[in-house]
């Protein structure tokens, strides 16, 4: 099958590859650039764990074909932490507060917390709760997870 | 300060939240090919031709594989729950001559990569003929019905009873007999990973190198030997990350004998990862049963008997927990009441439906909301509080350890525990007796505001045996060597408290190695709340092995008296002289075989212990749910919930609420959502996240969970019980019966939703 040029930035660095463009985003990034920490759960658009910032948005990676990311900065699980020591604050607390056990949805619901705390520094239980419907945790029952992109948040806004 | 007991951070954490642990999926071989399967597309046929020529030629494709290509091909065993029977209608890994349900195994395609694959699945062309399916249970039982196997007579797989006392004189002297037919619905565990497996052989040195299997290593390890006639020694298991397990990931399914055999035949590595729509159709599925259920009470709510019939549906074929969810509900059915005499009558029925297994309490989950909605239901007949029938039925502390009597297949004695106590208190602490009020004045508004309550009482620790090596490595590590599994528990963690405790080091310091048969021997793997418990003592033991030499290398060093020394901070210390030290590593390198060997010590740091019991530690508790139901829209929402449980010792109390947090979501799924839907051909309806809902975060109350530690489990050095399962197992039956409160009706069947409150709604209507 014929392929076509695309170059993107991720996670800070730039990409230039030939891809078929019927190859889906998600399988893009984790077999064309092994970057395997955006987990695939149901490829139907629905569980999130695909989620990746594109262009500041949060989107799912498995609908997305890779062409259609020419051009486009995007960011996934592997360029939250500001380095290889430090974690961001959102890793820190769902570490602090058992936000995750198998840890296949949490790639998904770093991004799409960080985009919420990006748009709403201060968020709700409600809106956090809301934010998170696109995202399917089938082992916390979502109680940690909310607790700690609330605790991350005031973290992120200097102990406010 | 002791590690257990404390909210220790998960050691698992950081690579998961980095993005950078490696689950199946995300391992890469070179020269690695791809796999997809065709599955059966009709629920109940004979498989008159496959043809695979234009599938083959299609450029990419490596190979097809249909059982034509397999010979003496061996059905996969039961590794529990055998019931005498069932192993009449086990599964060959490959439909053969019938397929039995849509998304039977029919054949292989292995290609270049997973887009080629699919591709090819459609070239592929299968003749059937269909032979009519039957999907319900009770249909299926009756003359006339399709035979799924011949071998199995109106598709029954297997019956068996339980007898307890004296069942006709207790209902004979019974002052109100209810009889009450309840169904519970097929959903499942449905972990967010998908299943997948990379299978290679190395043609040179004869090894097979799997990595996915997971839960049950060892058994599984055991079972491909068999199926696929290579030793042992042959094959190799590593097991990845994994993205939740909840009974249904790491059995041996069709594709753990499929893979390898592909990988071995074409000599490629081969990555298997299925897509979701595969996985709704081909994992496990659970939980439907069907129970109609006789109870004789005093008029003081005092039960005299119980007297059951279960029909378990178990899907095409038997699989490899074979009857346990029906073993669990016949065995479990009583829950923490003092039911004298008792029978139960069960069938094990096969319909064209997916091959059902263990979900998080299996059959408890269905047992709990048949009983304590038959409790209620009683009340409601007696006029007493639902709270009341309980308190004159719950099992006392004085009454333990209580021996409910014999079971065909399940231990049956509670170990210890306080049940009233812990109800009383679940009670006070939800508010019970302010919310009977509360519902009243709402009612009168015309709101449907309800309260119930599902007491249980939970199986763990299933033994029989656990194994742990505890090694300390050159520079002073300690290494675990655990028989256990992760399903994303937290285990390892876990197992890293109790050893960093017994062997006195930093947490840091303690690695556990798990799942990987070259390092681990033996193995039983990660079920039935069992890891803590067996894995646990095991390593209790493994480490007290290591202390005792340790401090005889470090006695025989510094000559000193082993009884003078002990264990601080990493190293072995003098008693009373804390400058005189040796350090694990110091140690390590005394136990050399150099070393050793010239003083007469046996060399290496290295000590196995094997954990052993036939018993089994209960723990238990109550789910206390406040609900309104809204009559225009059919819509539960939950106001409040509580789960209490005793878990006998935390080890970690965060990762227990994590468990009991987890387990509830799923139990609201199971009680308001999730539904595997056949249509009456056998036709998966369910088949995507639009039509099978898991719930999300809006669906999820914040709940309190109440762990306690009042009564440990004698049968364990830790007094440990297993703590999976109780946020889960009582979810339906409190969520029912505050549903029922409510709108004053009787909720029969699960799942609550829309369809059938309005159902229900309608109900409460015309009975004003």
């Amino acid at each position: 099958m014929s392929t076509r040029p695309i170059r993107l930035t991720i996670n800070g660095h730039e990409y230039a590859r030939q891809v078929e463009p019927r190859k889906l985003l998600t399988d893009f990034l984790r077999d064309d650039l092994r970057l395997t920490g955006t987990h695939v759960g149901c490829e139907q658009g629905v569980c999130g764990a695909c989620s990746i910032l594109f262009n500041g948005d949060v989107v799912r990676s498995c609908l997305l074909f890779a062409v259609q990311a020419n051009g486009a900065e995007i960011k996934t699980v592997e360029g939250i932490a500001p380095n290889a020591t430090e974690l961001h604050p959102l890793q820190e607390k769902f570490w602090e507060l058992h936000g995750l056990q198998c840890g296949f949805c949490t790639p998904g619901i770093l991004l799409t917390a960080e985009a919420l705390l990006k748009e709403t520094p201060n968020p709700s239980e409600g809106e956090i709760r809301e934010w998170l419907s696109g995202n399917l945790c089938r082992c916390t029952g979502y109680q940690n997870i909310v607790a700690a992109i609330q605790e991350a948040a005031k973290t992120m806004n200097g102990g406010k | 300060m002791p590690y257990i007991g404390s909210r220790v951070k998960r050691k698992e954490d950081v690579r998961l939240l980095r993005g950078i642990g490696k689950y199946v999926g995300d391992i890469h071989r070179p020269g690695m090919a791809h796999a997809a399967i065709l599955r059966s597309t009709h629920a109940h046929a004979r498989i008159v031709k496959i043809d695979v020529a234009a599938a083959v030629k299609l450029p990419g494709v490596v190979g097809v594989l249909t059982a034509a290509d397999m010979s003496d091909l061996k059905t996969i065993p039961m590794r529990t729950g055998v019931i005498p029977g069932l192993e009449r209608s086990q599964q060959t890994p490959i439909a053969t001559t019938k397929v039995r349900y849509v998304g039977d195994p029919v054949a292989v395609v292995v290609a270049e990569n997973r887009y080629i694959a699919e591709d090819a699945l459609e070239l592929i062309e299968v003749e059937y003929a269909p032979l009519g399916a039957v999907t319900d249970a009770r249909a299926s039982m009756q003359p006339g019905a399709p035979q799924l196997h011949d071998a199995t007579p109106n598709n029954i797989a297997a019956n068996f009873q339980v007898n307890v006392g004296d069942v006709d004189g207790a209902f004979r002297e019974s002052d109100l007999i209810v009889e009450e037919e309840f169904s519970t619905q097929r959903h499942s565990a449905v972990p967010l990973e998908n299943r997948g497996l990379v299978a290679e052989w190395d043609e040179g040195r004869g090894l097979l190198t799997m990595w996915g299997p997971t839960k049950m290593t060892h058994t599984n390890w055991r079972i491909l030997s068999e199926l696929i006639g290579l030793p042992q020694s042959s094959i190799h298991f590593i097991e990845p990350e994994v993205g939740g397990g909840f009974g249904a990931r790491g059995e041996f399914y069709p594709e753990d004998f499929l893979i390898p055999f592909a990988a071995r035949h074409f000599r490629r590595p081969i990555c298997w990862i299925e897509d979701r729509s595969e996985n709704l159709k081909a994992m496990n599925q659970s939980r439907q049963q069907k129970h109609r259920v006789k109870i004789g009470v005093k008029k003081d709510g005092t039960i005299m008997g119980m007297d059951a019939e279960i029909l378990f549906d178990m899907g095409g074929y038997t699989r490899t927990h074979g009857g346990v969810p029906a073993i669990a509900a016949s065995a479990m059915l009583r829950g923490p009441f003092r039911v004298k005499n008792y029978r139960c009558n069960v069938f094990c029925v096969l319909t064209n439906k997916t091959p059902v297994g263990t979900y998080r309490s299996p059959g408890r989950y269905e047992a709990n909301f048949v009983r304590e909605r038959l409790l209620d239901i009683i009340a409601h007949r007696l006029k007493l509080d639902p709270a009341d029938v309980r308190r004159r039925n719950l099992i006392r502390h004085e009454e333990m350890p209580y021996d409910l009597g014999k079971h065909p297949f399940h231990y049956m004695v509670y170990d210890t525990g306080d049940l009233p106590g812990q109800f009383e208190r679940a009670l006070e602490r939800f508010g019970y007796e302010d919310l009977k009020p509360t519902c009243a004045a709402a009612k009168l508004e015309g709101r449907a505001v309800g309260v119930g309550i599902g007491c249980f009482v939970e199986t763990s620790g299933i033994g029989p045996w656990e194994y742990a090596r505890v090694e300390i490595d050159n520079a002073g590590t300690v290494i675990l060597y655990s028989g256990c599994n992760s399903v994303g528990q937290g285990i390892a963690t876990a197992l890293s408290q109790i050893v960093a405790d017994e062997l006195q080091v930093c947490i840091e310091n303690v690695r556990v190695v798990h799942g990987d048969t070259a390092k681990v021997p033996y193995g039983n793997g990660s079920n039935a709340s069992r890891s803590t418990v067996m894995a646990g003592s095991a390593a209790v033991g493994a480490s007290r092995k290591v202390k005792d030499k340790l401090l005889r290398l470090a006695s025989a060093s510094l000559e000193i008296d082993a009884a003078d020394l002990i264990l601080r901070d990493g190293r072995v210390v003098v008693r009373g002289a804390p400058e005189r030290s040796l350090s694990f590593a110091d140690l390590a390198r005394l136990a050399l075989p150099g070393p050793a060997l010239k003083s007469g010590i046996s060399p290496g740091i290295s000590e196995e212990d094997f954990f052993a019991t036939d018993k089994r530690p209960f723990p238990y508790g109550v789910h206390v749910a406040s609900v309104e139901v809204d009559k225009e829209t059919g819509k539960i929402k939950i106001l409040d919930y509580l789960v209490t449980e005793d878990v006998g010792r935390k080890i970690n109390p965060m990762i227990i609420e994590g468990q009991m947090a987890g387990g509830l979501a799923q139990g609201i799924g199971g009680a308001l959502l999730e539904e595997f839907v056949y249509d009456e051909d056998g036709q998966p309806l369910s088949t995507n996240f639009m039509d099978y809902l898991l719930p999300t975060a809006m669906e999820m109350p914040k709940a309190q969970f109440i762990s306690t530690e009042d009564f440990p489990s004698p049968h364990n050095p830790l007094g440990v019980k297993g703590a999976g399962e109780g946020g889960i197992t009582a979810a339906g039956a409190a969520l029912a019966n505050a549903v029922s409160n409510a709108l004053g009706v009787e909720v029969k069947r699960l799942p609550l939703k829309p369809d059938y409150v309005l159902e229900l709604v309608k109900e409460a209507e015309a009975a004003k």
